[in-house]
């Protein structure tokens, strides 16, 4: 816990409603280091983004955390409120959502945007502000920055948005950065385009990274570090190569076999059965023991055991064995 | 080839409804169930005013002068007879004529926003999902309309109305002129609102489905659309029912609306203002308070009904 | 005899200003080529898929096969049929009915008001047919439960309602089904199920398949030739072993080296130059042009035409 930049601690998220409490986190523990990228991976309805959204103070009432621990930077942070929440947002923690066009103001310049977010939590003047302004549109690779700094969101295509979006992220040099999807929404060029700025970006900077997404592609090219989360609790967590190519949870296996790439040849796809279950229907035990084709006893009886590094949380991982 | 299973049962669209967060958000909220107790009290009376009136006030043989100016629960003094809200001039016993005229009131309110309802909806589905000239000369219409006032719009209606109809059939054709003006300034709200939904919804993949079966445009707006745009139509509706009932009431009550002999509530305030002055105050003060009362538990209730269906707040 | 032959297809749209505005503000017509004389044919009971970015015009080239958009030039024929120009009703009838689609949004693409059977037997019941029973039938073969036939889809998850879309879309017993990015919106795991579904499908009913994706992968693993598509223009055409192991067109070569995978860890990828151009003002030339590492004075001159090469069809100057 010494030099992680990100902590998370026991962390449940519960949001009560009509049909009972729903827990879309449950439980989660995580770290992350300066300079290192984590992928948080899961199916819609995990319960990862919502993690996310609990550490930068961003969850929607009725959701409220349960229980855990935030802790950034050796300071907890999961029981700051209001002002010091808001200083805190932007300032150490940096945000990237995934859609470039909602994530930006449509009615301020981005030179404004970036301006003001510096301003607000740095202690520079104007004119030096717009100066680091055009450098960080530079950095991100936006062609005739010093130009361009005076227009609008909706003057830029999907792709240079989201590169102003990272700018807007990085520029109160956060310690961390949480992003959402953010590539989901732009083609596979341009994806790769992302991908690489924020890789560059945060290694030079020193920044943590929390990369939250589904695509397993993106994860095994840009994390160092993978957490796969399954109805809201951690299944596995892991260095990224390990985890991808020889995954001890039956769901990451089962998820790694079923991608068109790890079919290749065959007619027909690997398929977990059955879909994950809804949120407020969680089976008891372990929440996959319907799908395992390995589930015992033990696995509809007792809770998923808890993980430490490079674990899965299954009573019976995944061997050499089993999978030949 | 196996025995398929047996259907299970589906549920009913009423069971769904009851099931729903609409409904439940309605059972938790005081405003809205005490708003409608009140307007459901208020119509039902309205319905059966034949049964729940002492007296009918309309019927001329009914009547005693001697029972005129008589104030509330104080006994005549010519007759000794005692009515619950006190007699007008005429001697009729003013809950009776409250009764009556909500009849009127809610008859020529109904009436009228179900022909903007009509009206509104199906210009705006053809204007929204046929787009083009069709969609601009539609639109444009509505515009016009809406620079002038809707009372003004009402009153011109009806004095041209009044114009080109005999003096005999004046009086039975005023509730009719009523319910027709009202309605023709009121359409262009649910003509924009189910236009916009229209436009929204035209993108929607079932749509483009249901066309590529080669299904009418007809058939498309009709089955497919509609029902996914009645939303919004709901709150308008619910709200534009007590904007119709005080337009009535104003007509009525400068004299252009609904006739002595067929009053309505806008119709006793204008008889009652008469008399206020004079000390009967009675006669002015029951129609206005059951007048708002009515107006205001529509207005609450459409108040909630818009807040609750806003996907936005839930 | 292919069952869908395509030649010379073109599909312009205009997205200019109001005449007035154009006319204060002294602006041309602002044209916008979606689709470019794209040529390809579809053999029967074969998956033909189309790939692209987005602009490349692999939606509207969907939607002009099945007829909900009719071409600027060029023909689009179905079994023979040319449905943006035949007369005989009964004839597009007939050929209506032989197709159908299945779309990327399962939450848009389900009428939110309507049960799931009369959703599934529209198709049928629109054109007087009997659909008694059809509805659960169809539902068990998408392997889900006739017992849903009375429920709305509101009560169904994403893949699930995937399902019933296809269902939907097999009522009418069509040949031939275009599939816009029908996985795209669906989780890997839903993904499979999905997609085996529809190999196992196609195999039952002998169905053709259209696939139109930008997901390599999944195309990889499910078509029997693929297309690739840019800015409107078919640039290469091959089977996917060809495509995948002798790329010819350096945009393919850009898309498959940027595509992330999965066991690229750590990898420093040749990033793609510059963005998709406009559509509205696309490069002289080749379009790929001002992307391209080979591009000579030819390229920006003059548009390449479609060759063949071995059994593959490529459309550079350069590629051999």
């Amino acid at each position: 816990m010494s030099d992680a930049v990100l902590s998370i601690r026991g962390l449940s998220v519960e949001i009560p409603s009509r049909s009972g409490t729903v827990k879309p986190v449950d439980g989660v523990s995580y770290d992350i280091r300066a300079g290192e990228i984590l992928g948080v991976v899961g199916e819609s309805g995990a319960g990862k983004s919502m993690a996310g959204n609990a550490v930068i103070g961003l969850l929607t009432p009725p959701a409220h955390i349960a229980a855990g621990e935030i802790w950034l930077n050796g300071t907890r942070i999961d029981t700051l409120k209001g002002e010091d929440m808001r200083r805190l947002r932007g300032k150490q923690i940096g945000m990237v959502f995934q859609d470039p066009l909602t994530s930006l103001n449509p009615l301020l310049s981005i030179g404004d945007q970036l301006t003001e977010t510096m301003l607000t939590h740095l202690d520079i003047t104007r004119s030096e502000a717009r100066t680091r302004a055009i450098a960080a549109l530079e950095e991100v690779g936006i062609p005739g920055a010093a130009e361009r700094i005076d227009s609008y969101p909706h003057e830029f295509s999907g792709g240079m948005r989201q590169r102003v979006v990272i700018a807007l992220a990085l520029c109160a040099e956060p310690s961390l950065i949480i992003a959402d999807e953010p590539t989901t929404a732009l083609d596979v060029s341009v994806q790769a385009q992302i991908i690489a700025l924020l890789k560059r970006l945060c290694r030079e900077r020193g920044t943590a990274v929390m990369l939250i997404t589904h695509d397993m592609g993106v994860i095994a090219e840009a994390a160092d570090r993978v957490a796969v989360m399954y109805a809201g609790r951690l299944a596995e967590l892991g260095d990224v190569r390990d985890v991808l190519t020889a995954p001890r949870h039956p769901y990451t296996f089962g998820l790694m076999a079923s991608t068109p790439l790890a079919s290749q040849g065959k007619a027909r796809l690997h398929q977990i059965e059955g879909a994950m279950p809804r949120l407020n229907k969680v089976p008891e035990g372990c929440p996959f023991n319907p799908r395992c084709a390995y589930a015992q006893d033990k696995c509809r009886k007792a809770p998923s055991p808890q993980i430490a590094d490079r674990a899965a949380a299954c009573w019976f991982p995944m061997t050499a064995e089993k999978v030949s | 080839m196996a025995e398929l299973p047996v259907k299970a049962a589906e549920q009913s669209r009423l069971r769904v409804f009851l099931d729903s967060d609409v409904f439940y958000m309605f059972r938790k909220s005081p405003v809205a169930v005490v708003s409608t107790i009140v307007f459901a009290t208020l119509v039902l009376a309205a319905v059966f005013a034949p049964l729940i009136a002492p007296t009918n006030p309309f019927d001329p043989a009914s009547l005693n002068l001697m029972n005129g100016f008589t104030g509330p629960m104080a006994p005549n003094a010519f007759t000794g007879e005692s009515f619950l809200l006190g007699t007008d001039d005429q001697g009729r016993d003013v809950f009776s004529t409250i009764l009556y005229g909500m009849r009127v009131s809610l008859f020529v309110g109904v009436a009228a926003v179900l022909l903007a309802m009509v009206l509104g909806i199906t210009l705006g589905l053809i204007s929204g999902y046929v787009g083009g000239w069709t969609e601009t000369i539609i639109m444009r219409t509505a515009d016009v309309q809406l620079t002038f006032p809707s009372i003004l719009v009402a009153m011109l209606i009806f004095g041209v109305a009044k114009g080109i109809t005999p003096v005999e059939y004046r009086d039975q054709m005023a509730i009719w002129v009523l319910i027709l003006a009202i309605g023709l300034s009121d359409w262009v709200q649910f003509a924009r609102v189910v236009r916009g939904a229209t436009m929204v919804e035209k993108r929607k993949e079932y749509v483009e489905a249901a066309r590529l079966i080669g299904r009418t445009p007809y058939a498309i707006m009709l089955r497919h659309i509609l029902p996914n745009v009645l939303s919004p139509v709901l709150v308008i509706a619910t709200i534009s029912l007590a904007l119709a009932i005080i337009a009535e009431a104003t007509l009525s009550f400068l004299g252009v609306g609904a006739p002595a002999t067929q009053p309505s509530l806008g119709t006793l305030i204008r008889i009652g203002q008469g008399f206020l002055f004079s000390g009967e105050w009675w006669i002015l003060l029951f129609p206005a308070v059951t007048l708002l009362t009515l107006a205001l538990s529509v207005n609450l209730l459409g108040d909630w009904l818009r807040d609750a269906l806003n996907p936005r707040l839930r | 005899m292919s069952l869908i032959s395509v030649t010379s297809l073109s599909r312009v749209f205009d997205v200019s200003k109001p005449w007035l505005n154009r006319v204060l503000e002294r602006r041309p017509k602002a044209l916008l080529t979606a689709v470019s004389e794209v040529d390809f044919e579809v053999a029967p009971r074969s998956t033909y898929a189309l790939v692209g970015e987005s602009g490349s015009g692999k939606s509207t080239i969907g939607r002009m096969l099945v007829g909900l958009l009719t071409p600027t030039s060029g023909e689009v024929e179905i079994n023979g049929v040319n449905l943006a120009t035949e007369r005989d009703a009964d004839k597009v009838d007939a050929i209506r009915s032989d197709i159908q689609m299945i779309f990327q949004d399962p939450f848009a693409s389900l009428n939110p008001r309507w049960r799931v059977r009369d959703i599934i037997v529209e198709p049928v019941v629109a054109r007087g047919g009997d659909a008694t029973g059809l509805a659960e039938k169809l539902l068990e073969q998408v392997g889900l439960s006739a017992l849903d036939a009375g429920k709305f889809p509101h009560e169904f998850s994403g893949g699930q309602r995937q399902r019933i879309c296809i269902a939907r879309a097999l009522s009418s017993e069509p040949k031939l089904i275009v599939c816009d990015e029908p996985t795209s919106a669906l989780d890997v795991s839903v993904q499979a199920q999905v997609l085996n579904l529809m190999s196992d499908l196609k195999d039952n009913f002998g169905l053709t398949y259209v696939l139109i994706s930008h997901d390599l992968t999944v195309v990889q693993h499910m078509a029997d030739r693929i297309g690739v598509l840019y800015l409107g223009r078919l640039v290469e055409e091959a089977s996917p072993k060809d495509l995948f192991a002798n790329t010819k067109h350096p945009y393919t070569k850009m898309l498959l080296e940027a595509a992330p995978r999965m066991d690229g860890f750590g990898r420093e990828a040749t990033l793609p130059e510059g963005e998709i151009p406009d559509p509205i003002n696309p490069p002289t030339g080749c379009a790929f042009h001002p992307r391209c590492p080979l591009a000579t004075d030819v390229c920006k001159a003059e548009r390449p035409k479609m060759r063949t090469i071995n059994a593959t069809r490529v459309a550079c100057h350069l590629a051999e």
